[in-house]
């Protein structure tokens, strides 16, 4: 395991070295890096993200962060996007009156949550469904979310040969994607590097997959 | 289900050491703020909160230091406070591993401080820092003001019609501190709370006046969404885990 390379994308976007220390906790060798080609070559690719869904889909594209994640996932190359770098695998996000593109990975959009309280800050449970890789041994932990804007599903009509997403969801105030395990690409509404013990088994658990 | 009930401790930071005595078995060094925090979030801490108190410009780069080697260490949210007086400020914290920040006395002088912290990096990451104070002042419509200096000064605004503007301006959430509870251990002031809980729709940490186990779970009630305390926690009075227990007694879903 401590061969494997993990890269996160630097885009300008939030507080990038817990997700390094959290990798170099497990033993993982993680680069923070804008750089093309290391993106591209490194067993792991980590899509961070905080704040606005547009300002983040500028800063990815800047740097050719959708190019990377596509040309990943065709190689069957693993990619872990967290926060809004899950949200922006969605088709679109909307904000306030903006409605903004994302990287259109899987259909749908992300939207405000509608609770009492948001943003939705804090520890929460998921509904983990059975077949999960990443959450074996922590279906009954909880994790730190931060946001006000979820994915409210994600249905996939594909081909009854193709790998059907496994969709994990939790409740605040309404039901949303809290995370998804889909072939080559994964993703948390939650920040797992912020999540404890339970958050960095989950990291070894998806670095055990690369 | 909705997000669990946090449990926060404070710790004030100055020059590199926590001040206000810890009083911690088993720490090699009980006034490392990293050895605090790590220890803390070993013992069921949702999140940690810092407090520069430092006055000059070298103790902040102290305090930056501090904030990597937590960060490094430390896999729990890190919120840190303390002559935050501009967009670049909130930068350098965050780049050091700080997940949130809180704004004081900055923004009430200069509150399009918060549009520019919010509109740069989110709401997510901005906690207004609240001092209240009971009064019957005039321009206290609400009966209490914000109150600057450690509750010595007033600024002469009432607390709930600020903590409203500065939500409409992008905060995401607030930490509500009674200066009339603050160190007393008479228990959080509930009328505060549920002031604020009325008027906005982020999340309110409930800070001043913890002292006994009792004293959490009526803060919950009414309407916090966090619970912050200092000197109990850290003279080990009362041990978060026990606080959780407590809470979980009352009917209220907590972590571990």
């Amino acid at each position: 395991m401590a061969t494997k390379k993990i890269s996160i994308l630097d885009y300008g976007s939030g507080n990038l070295r817990s997700a390094q220390k959290a990798f170099q906790q497990l033993g993982v060798s993680a680069e923070i890096t804008s750089d093309y080609e290391d993106s591209l070559n490194s067993d792991g690719f980590v899509l961070p993200g905080v704040g606005a869904f547009g300002s983040c889909m500028s800063g990815i594209n800047a740097v050719r962060g959708n190019e990377i994640v596509d040309k990943r996932l065709a190689g069957n190359r693993k990619v872990l996007g967290i926060c809004v770098g899950m949200q922006v695998m969605f088709e679109k996000g909307f904000e306030n009156e903006n409605v903004s593109p994302g990287l259109g990975q899987w259909p749908g959009s992300v939207e405000l949550l509608e609770a009492q309280i948001v943003p939705h800050m804090g520890w929460n449970y998921l509904e983990v469904n059975p077949e999960t890789q990443i959450f074996k041994g922590l279906e009954d932990q909880s994790f730190y979310f931060v946001h006000s804007y979820a994915a409210k599903e994600l249905e996939m009509n594909t081909h009854e040969k193709f790998l059907k997403p496994i969709v994990h969801y939790a409740t605040h105030g309404e039901k949303f994607v809290a995370s998804v395990e889909n072939g080559p690409l994964t993703a948390t509404q939650f920040h797992p590097e912020k999540s404890g013990d339970a958050g960095l088994q989950l990291l070894k658990n998806w670095v055990a997959t690369l | 289900m909705t997000s669990l009930i946090r449990i926060i401790p404070c710790l004030d930071v100055d020059q590199g050491r926590v001040v206000k005595g810890v009083n911690f078995q088993n720490l090699k060094d009980a006034g490392d703020p990293v050895e605090l925090a790590k220890n803390y979030a070993q013992n069921g801490a949702d999140e940690i909160t810092f407090l520069d108190i430092s006055a000059s410009r070298n103790d902040r780069k102290t305090m930056i230091e501090v904030i990597e080697k937590t960060a490094d260490q430390v896999f729990v949210p890190l919120t840190v406070g303390g002559g935050v007086r501009s967009v670049s400020d909130v930068d350098t914290l965050l780049r050091a591993g700080a997940d949130k920040v809180s704004v004081n006395t900055s923004a009430l002088s200069n509150p399009s401080l918060i549009n520019e912290i919010a509109a740069k990096f989110g709401s997510q990451v901005l906690v207004i820092s609240i001092d209240a104070k009971r009064t019957n002042s005039e321009y206290a419509k609400s009966g209490f003001e914000i109150t600057t200096h450690g509750g010595t000064k007033s600024a002469e605004v009432d607390a709930i019609s600020w903590i409203k503007e500065a939500v409409d301006r992008g905060v995401g959430e607030i930490l509500l501190n009674s200066m009339d509870r603050d160190g007393t251990k008479d228990g959080f002031d509930l009328e505060l709370i549920e002031l604020a809980r009325q008027e906005v729709n982020v999340p309110i940490i409930a800070s001043g006046g913890a002292g006994k186990l009792s004293d959490f779970a009526p803060a919950v009630k009414a309407g916090a969404n966090a619970l912050l305390a200092a000197s109990i926690f850290h003279f080990a009075e009362i041990s978060i885990l026990e606080v959780k227990n407590q809470l979980r007694a009352e009917g209220i879903k907590t972590r571990l």
